[in-house]
């Protein structure tokens, strides 16, 4: 046996024992795990799970072990993510520190901020929130206004953040801010971390046009934030979250379409509309754009194999990422359209105010923010100008 | 960003320094305006290359590469629209020479000494599961009658494998063209391939023109429809990335307004945009390729997507590529319309979207 099928066999043994039955359930956004200091458990199980997962440093398995991590290796971290899609197990803890802050930490952060902060995040007892776009700086991210005055041994931020996910839910922010005025427009920003119970910091949740969101505006009211909490140098901030960007769109590519919602199109089209005599859609019509979609579609997922062994192959993607990124976006949203159109006019039977999140016309109109976050696919395509085909 | 190994990147290399010395574009303009649809002298050399014989195995005389490798080989051609029988015979008719074995026509496809065509759709609308041609049983052979609609490489075939509904279901034929009853009509197409119409009255065939009947003959066909629409995809990844390629080129160099086109913002998305169309394509393209390598039941649905997916992106590319060259674009003298003409022809030859997304849905119940 080799030593990847022996990890093999210890981490199916391993999660066989230990994953409890409850967490082996299919779930849906209500039933995420963040962590944090007023997290509240949701069951036993779900706590009992975290436990056993962060004792095996199995929250965050690529991290070292003295970060909170198990040190895995690429392979064994795939073996490990297969062997929980085995068993259907959940993640035991999901949170920006794991996705953004962490990645960040590890490659820019202090020892000393390393060891202080991403064993927090492994074990789920902070929960940070991501501090980047402002009212002012959407797409042109880097104009951004909020201000850290130098008061000696510590910084004074005021200004306002905007689309900070969870902020009203987070213990901390890594935020970008603006501390050197009189730098060039891409130095002058460095990347601060602070505990949002600061004095001189509020939120208020964003009301989307698909109900209600994750979504909130930040403020900060001359916010106290010592020096030692910045990462990396002053006036590198863009730097990271450049690195966190194209990270972030790797993930946003990588990840199953699961994050693209997971109505099935031929499902509802069949309950909605039903089948002729010889088994068609009875909708000719319509039915001629879903084959055009579901071609798109099955291409698509090629091609997220495709990007998926790369990165399994120790490549990076680059610029590459903002072609998964666009492509994605804009199918689920041609998805989502198609979803409203073969649920017809059962699927506007909706309540704005009590919107759960998961009915025909959410989805549908939340998927049209899709191609807007995480970079426009204006800005991909623009990317794609740029660096690949060296235009303009 | 595909990942190639290193065999991989030496056949790709290989056909592109080949291609690019004896079948150019050029090549394809020069033999259209002799009014030739086939270089017996071009075929010769390609088989020498080993390209006919890449999904033989060494039994039938081939080097058994598999479809992955056919697949690097025809997006060579494609980004040249390098003239040959490489799809009719090298891979379809070899393929199912193949699968049913036995036959020495394999060895000779393979070394370029013969070509074989697959004569099967008689609709306008590529379709081999409509088959009126019937072949009777007579004596110990069969009476074949019936018309098959542009056939490809089907004006320079020694041999065609025609597909007929006998007593036992479909049945493969192998027919000599000159055999008596049977008309050939070499058709003049809008992108200059080899390609004819075909009728047979009363063809009177002896036991051996039969190949395969019933299931089996059924499974040859569709291995050989397979691995067609797969290779056929790639040709097409070819086209766009070439038709892409200059078109981005051209705007580089092209200046109105005392600007580089390649300043406007209208035209560098749309650049983009089919930059990321060329990658999907591309990536299931060589997914359907490497599930027949693998024999993996994915590929039926995969090829049929590909090569679905390989038309659309096609077209849209040569669309692209012509409005942006603007008036040039339209000249004989350039070669976008070449490129176009291919695209199209090859969109429809092997079925596109409307085809196998039927058949698509019908897999998923709709």
């Amino acid at each position: 046996m080799t030593d990847l099928q022996e990890f093999r066999a210890e981490t199916r043994a391993w999660l066989e024992k230990n994953c409890p039955e409850e967490m082996r359930q299919p779930m849906s956004e209500a039933d995420v795990c963040w962590g944090g200091r007023n997290w509240e458990f949701q069951s036993d199980a779900q706590q009992q799970w975290l436990e056993r997962m962060v004792a095996r440093g199995w929250t965050v398995p690529t991290w070292p072990e003295a970060y909170g991590g198990a040190g895995l290796s690429g392979d064994e971290d795939r073996v490990l993510k297969e062997e929980m899609a085995r068993i259907n197990a959940r993640p035991a803890l999901q949170s920006f520190g794991i996705w953004m802050l962490g990645p960040a930490l590890l490659e820019f952060g202090s020892e000393e901020q390393k060891r202080h902060f991403l064993p927090q995040i492994a074990r789920g007892e902070v929960r940070w929130c991501q501090g980047y776009s402002e009212p002012g700086a959407g797409s042109d991210l880097a104009s951004l206004q909020t201000k850290g005055v130098d008061c000696g041994d510590y910084f004074e931020v005021s200004g306002q953040k905007i689309w900070t996910s969870y902020a009203d839910k987070a213990d901390w922010i890594f935020c970008l801010v603006r501390t050197e005025p009189e730098a060039a427009k891409h130095k002058g920003i460095s990347f601060l971390l602070f505990d949002m119970t600061s004095e001189g910091v509020s939120t208020k949740p964003i009301q989307l046009i698909s109900g209600s969101s994750p979504f909130c505006e930040t403020f900060f009211d001359n916010v106290k934030v010592p020096k030692d909490q910045i990462v990396g140098e002053r006036g590198s901030g863009w730097t990271i979250a450049k690195y966190l960007l194209t990270h972030e769109r790797e993930m946003i590519g990588a990840t199953d379409s699961a994050l693209f919602g997971s109505d099935d199109l031929v499902e509802v089209a069949r309950d909605a509309l039903g089948v002729d005599e010889q088994g068609r859609l009875d909708d000719p019509i319509l039915r001629g754009r879903i084959a055009d979609f579901l071609i798109d579609e099955i291409a698509f997922d090629a091609e997220l194999a495709r990007a998926k062994s790369w990165i399994r192959a120790g490549k990076q993607l680059g610029a590459e990422s903002a072609t998964l990124k666009y492509t994605g976006t804009e199918l689920n949203k041609r998805r989502q359209e198609l979803i409203m159109a073969a649920g017809g006019l059962a699927a506007l039977e909706w309540d704005f105010a009590d919107a759960e999140g998961d009915e025909k016309a959410s989805l549908w109109l939340r998927s049209k923010g899709n191609s807007i976050e995480g970079g426009t696919s204006e800005v991909m395509l623009s990317i794609l100008s740029k660096a690949v085909l060296e235009l303009g | 960003m595909r990942l190639l190994n290193e065999e991989q990147v030496m056949i790709r290399d290989m056909a592109a320094g080949f291609l690019e010395e004896k079948a150019p574009v050029g090549t394809l303009r020069a033999m259209r305006d002799a009014d030739q649809a086939s270089d017996p002298a071009l075929i010769k050399d390609m088989a020498e290359m080993g390209w006919f014989g890449m999904l033989l195995d060494e039994e039938t005389g081939g080097v058994d590469m598999g479809a992955e490798a056919a697949g690097l080989v025809a997006e060579e051609m494609g980004r040249r629209l390098s003239p040959s029988p490489f799809l009719s015979s090298g891979v379809m008719a070899a393929s199912v020479l193949r699968a049913v074995g036995g036959s020495e026509w394999a060895g000779k496809v393979a070394t370029g000494e013969a070509v074989v065509a697959l004569a099967m759709d008689e609709r306008v609308r590529h379709d081999p599961g409509a088959i009126s041609t019937t072949a009777a049983k007579s004596g110990n052979g069969f009476v074949l009658n019936g018309a098959k609609r542009f056939v490809s490489g089907g004006a320079a075939a020694d041999r065609v494998i025609v597909t007929a509904m006998s007593d036992e279901g479909l049945a493969l034929l192998l027919v000599d063209p000159a055999s008596e009853g049977v008309e050939r009509r070499a058709l003049k197409t809008v992108d200059s391939r080899d390609a004819a119409d075909l009728m047979f009255s009363d063809v009177q065939l002896d036991g051996a023109a039969l190949l395969a009947m019933g299931a089996e003959a059924q499974e040859a066909l569709d291995s050989a429809l397979r691995v067609g629409r797969s290779v056929a995809s790639a040709e097409l990844v070819g086209v766009s990335k070439e038709v892409a390629d200059r078109a981005t080129e051209y705007l580089k160099e092209r200046k109105q307004f005392g600007v580089t086109l390649s300043n406007f913002q209208a035209l560098q998305h749309r650049l983009a945009d089919l930059y990321t169309q060329i990658q999907t394509t591309e990536a299931v393209a060589a997914a359907a390729l490497r599930a027949i390598d693998e024999g993996s039941e994915e590929a039926e649905m995969l090829s049929r997507v590909a090569k679905a997916k390989a038309g659309k992106t096609a077209s849209l590319a040569v669309r692209e590529s012509l409005q942006m060259h603007g008036g040039i674009g339209m000249t004989d003298a350039l070669d976008i319309g070449l490129f176009m003409k291919k695209a199209r022809a090859c969109a429809e030859y092997l079925g596109d979207g409307e085809c196998h997304g039927d058949w698509l849905l019908r897999q998923r119940g709709l």
